[in-house]
């Protein structure tokens, strides 16, 4: 961590805002209705350092989606720079964009789906270095092929490359994508549920396997996730996101710990614990979020706040440090 | 008298290619009125096809043996005729998907009154209250009966298929995964109605799920299954700090807490095929504790003491199966 704060930030986002526009269809367009959208990401900054884990939590709708689909650039964002090693990513190309796209690669959820059923374990981690154009030739190719697969730990790599995913378990499955993703050699691994959809008692093998990818390269990772005892055990630094913004950030542990905002208070209260013995007060929050078109003014979560003030309806409040922690900020009033 | 009793549960699959997949093995539990159950276990331990087994929901290809005892009486009948009065007036349903199960032409509240005039328990304006009555329950309001599934949201429509689960009253209420799909303050809020009811109403709970932590929170006992067997069964206390099966110990070790200090550790491996005979005990591939005996003979499911029941070979051996965990 000491590292981090001294070292540039492999990737570093400032201010985002990423909304998609509502169709109005061809009357409203005639009648010429306002055209609404949803605020899916309202003003969200980050940074990842090398070799560091950060994860992304909140509920669904929240945004950390559409974060992380932001700085691959599947989405276009509205404003707010993404810089890859100091270079921003915003106003470039998509043609511009492909040779920078293999620093920053992409594992999703589902690994019965993001892997094509008709390719091989080969041909799958093959058709990266393909598009990309690098590799070299096939001997080469083969070799980098075979050490991604040893880099997932699926040895000995002989025994996988001729295999289609259908013959694989989920959890090797998700190895197979992950080792595609390395191929490339990235500096940035964006994660979004990357254990979700897999058995309990291979989740832990998967997750232990991003956490000693990124601390023993100059990977890092960004693990985007609902789960907040995956986050507190395996990153370095939680984000909590609610309604498209960061309500508070710190280091793991200490986010875990000693929140700050009331939202991840009530969202720690919740998570259940392994020991049946250790039962938290629940502080169970009425309703869901509202909805992101038109987002609450004020501290977008004062309609839920069980502590809000009356100024929380109408002041909107900045991350701002907590005293006495080092690096931990919190966005409420009451922090400060 | 035991309120319900799952007896020696066998469930056969029939295979494509002639073959027979021997997917519950002997399964046997009991609940109280009012009492919560877990079954835990990884995906194809036999958690499910033993709930739908219980509702008589199994296709053709199944075959089933045992009994299912409601008030000592079996409701695992061969036929459907025999089965379906059962089917929610007496034991009920909640699944992973009922909320997107739900019919997305007619309103709620008609969904809700349906089964109650399928099983003649209410009718007219009557069903309508209970309806309105059953959805305030669960925290709608009877108001809101009268929209259509895509009004709600996800945690709406899981609360409104409960209501649904609840219509004709049964006494026990068979829960699949039923928070799975939602975000953790939604199953904050399913999981505690699910606990009031279980108080208000002295209904009696199954919940199914491979979460070890919502059981941990939510259940006074638990069967952890494998295999299509239950190899541990007990109070939740006393299979997280005293396991008697090195399964129940790795899933535990294999689940990260929120405070959690210990390291995660994945269990290697995976359970064994259920389409050919097993020798020895099923668990022991991936055992860390495993020795010849377990080769060769399989443990039986026997009392370990204070109410609980295990099946490891190391619960006869001075050192118990647990002790270093």
């Amino acid at each position: 961590m000491s590292a981090v704060a001294t070292d540039p930030p492999v990737l570093e986002v400032r201010d985002l805002v990423t909304r998609y526009p509502i169709r109005r269809g061809v009357l409203g367009t005639l009648r010429r209705e306002p055209q609404q959208a949803v605020h899916a990401v309202e003003g969200v900054s980050l940074s990842l350092g090398a070799g560091e884990m950060l994860a992304l939590v909140g509920e669904s709708g929240c945004g950390k989606t559409t974060v992380a689909q932001s700085i691959i650039r599947l989405v276009d964002p509205v404003s707010g720079t993404i810089e890859l090693d100091g270079r921003d990513l915003t106003g470039l190309s998509q043609r511009a964009l492909r040779p920078i796209r293999r620093s920053v690669q992409m594992i999703y959820q589902d690994p019965y789906e993001s892997l094509d059923p008709r390719l091989r374990v080969r041909q799958a981690i093959e058709e990266p270095l393909v598009i990309h154009h690098v590799g070299g030739d096939r001997t080469e190719r083969r070799r980098l092929i075979e050490e991604a697969l040893a880099r997932v730990e699926l040895t000995p790599p002989s025994m996988f490359l001729e295999r289609f995913p259908h013959e694989l378990s989920g959890g090797q499955r998700q190895r197979v994508a992950i080792a595609a993703s390395l191929v490339l050699d990235p500096k940035v691994l964006v994660a979004d549920e990357p254990v979700s959809m897999l058995d309990v008692s291979v989740r832990a093998g998967v997750l232990r396997l991003l956490d000693g990818l990124r601390r023993s390269g100059n990977l890092s990772v960004l693990m985007i996730t609902h789960d907040l005892s995956t986050a507190a055990h395996f990153a370095d630094r939680i984000a909590v996101m609610y309604l498209g913004r960061i309500v508070e950030e710190g280091p793991a542990r200490q986010v875990v710990r000693d929140p700050q905002h009331p939202y991840t208070k009530a969202l720690l209260s919740v998570v259940p614990k392994r020991d049946p013995r250790e039962r938290s007060e629940l502080q169970i929050l009425t309703g869901e979020p509202p909805n992101p078109v038109e987002p609450p003014s004020g501290c977008r979560f004062h309609p839920r706040c069980p502590v809000a003030l009356d100024r929380c309806r109408t002041e909107d409040p900045a991350l701002r440090d907590v005293p006495g922690a080092d690096e931990h900020r919190a966005a409420c009033v009451l922090v400060g | 008298m035991t309120l319900l009793e799952v007896r020696d549960l066998h469930v056969w699959f029939d295979l494509p290619d002639g073959g027979r997949l021997h997917a519950v093995r002997g399964v046997s539990f009991e609940l109280e009125a009012g009492e919560r159950v877990g079954l835990v276990g990884e995906s194809g331990c036999g958690k499910t096809t033993t709930i739908l087994a219980m509702l008589g929901l199994l296709p053709a290809s199944a075959t089933v043996a045992g009994a299912v005892l409601l008030d000592g009486t079996n409701v695992l009948a061969a036929d459907e005729d025999e089965t379906r009065p059962h089917r929610w007036t007496d034991i009920s349903m909640v699944f992973q998907g009922a909320m997107n199960a739900l019919n997305p032409v007619k309103t709620v509240q008609s969904q809700i009154v349906e089964p109650m005039a399928l099983h003649g328990t209410a009718f007219g304006a009557e069903a309508k209250a209970k309806a309105g009555e059953l959805l305030e329950l669960v925290g709608i309001s009877a108001a809101a009966g009268a929209r259509y599934p895509h009004e709600f949201s996800g945690g709406m429509r899981q609360r409104a298929a409960l209501a649904m689960a609840l219509a004709c009253d049964p006494k026990v209420l068979l829960a699949d995964e039923p928070t799975t799909a939602l975000d953790v303050m939604v199953q904050a809020q399913i999981l505690e109605l699910m606990l009031r009811l279980t108080r208000e109403l002295g209904l009696a709970l199954v919940l199914v799920t491979h979460d070890l932590p919502v059981v941990a929170q939510v259940c006074e006992r638990a069967a952890v299954m494998y295999a299509g067997e239950i190899v541990e069964a007990g109070r939740l206390d006393d299979l997280f700090h005293e396991p008697k099966h090195p399964y129940t110990r790795m899933l535990f070790a294999a689940t990260p807490d929120l405070y959690g200090e210990g390291e995660v550790l994945s269990i290697p491996g995976a359970p064994p095929r259920l389409d050919r005979d097993l020798v020895g005990c099923p668990f022991r591939a991936r055992c860390d504790r495993a020795f010849d005996r377990c080769k060769v003979e399989s443990p039986l499911l026997v009392p370990v003491g204070d109410g609980r029941v295990a099946a490891c070979h190391l619960n006869d051996e001075p050192v118990a199966a647990g002790a270093d965990a």
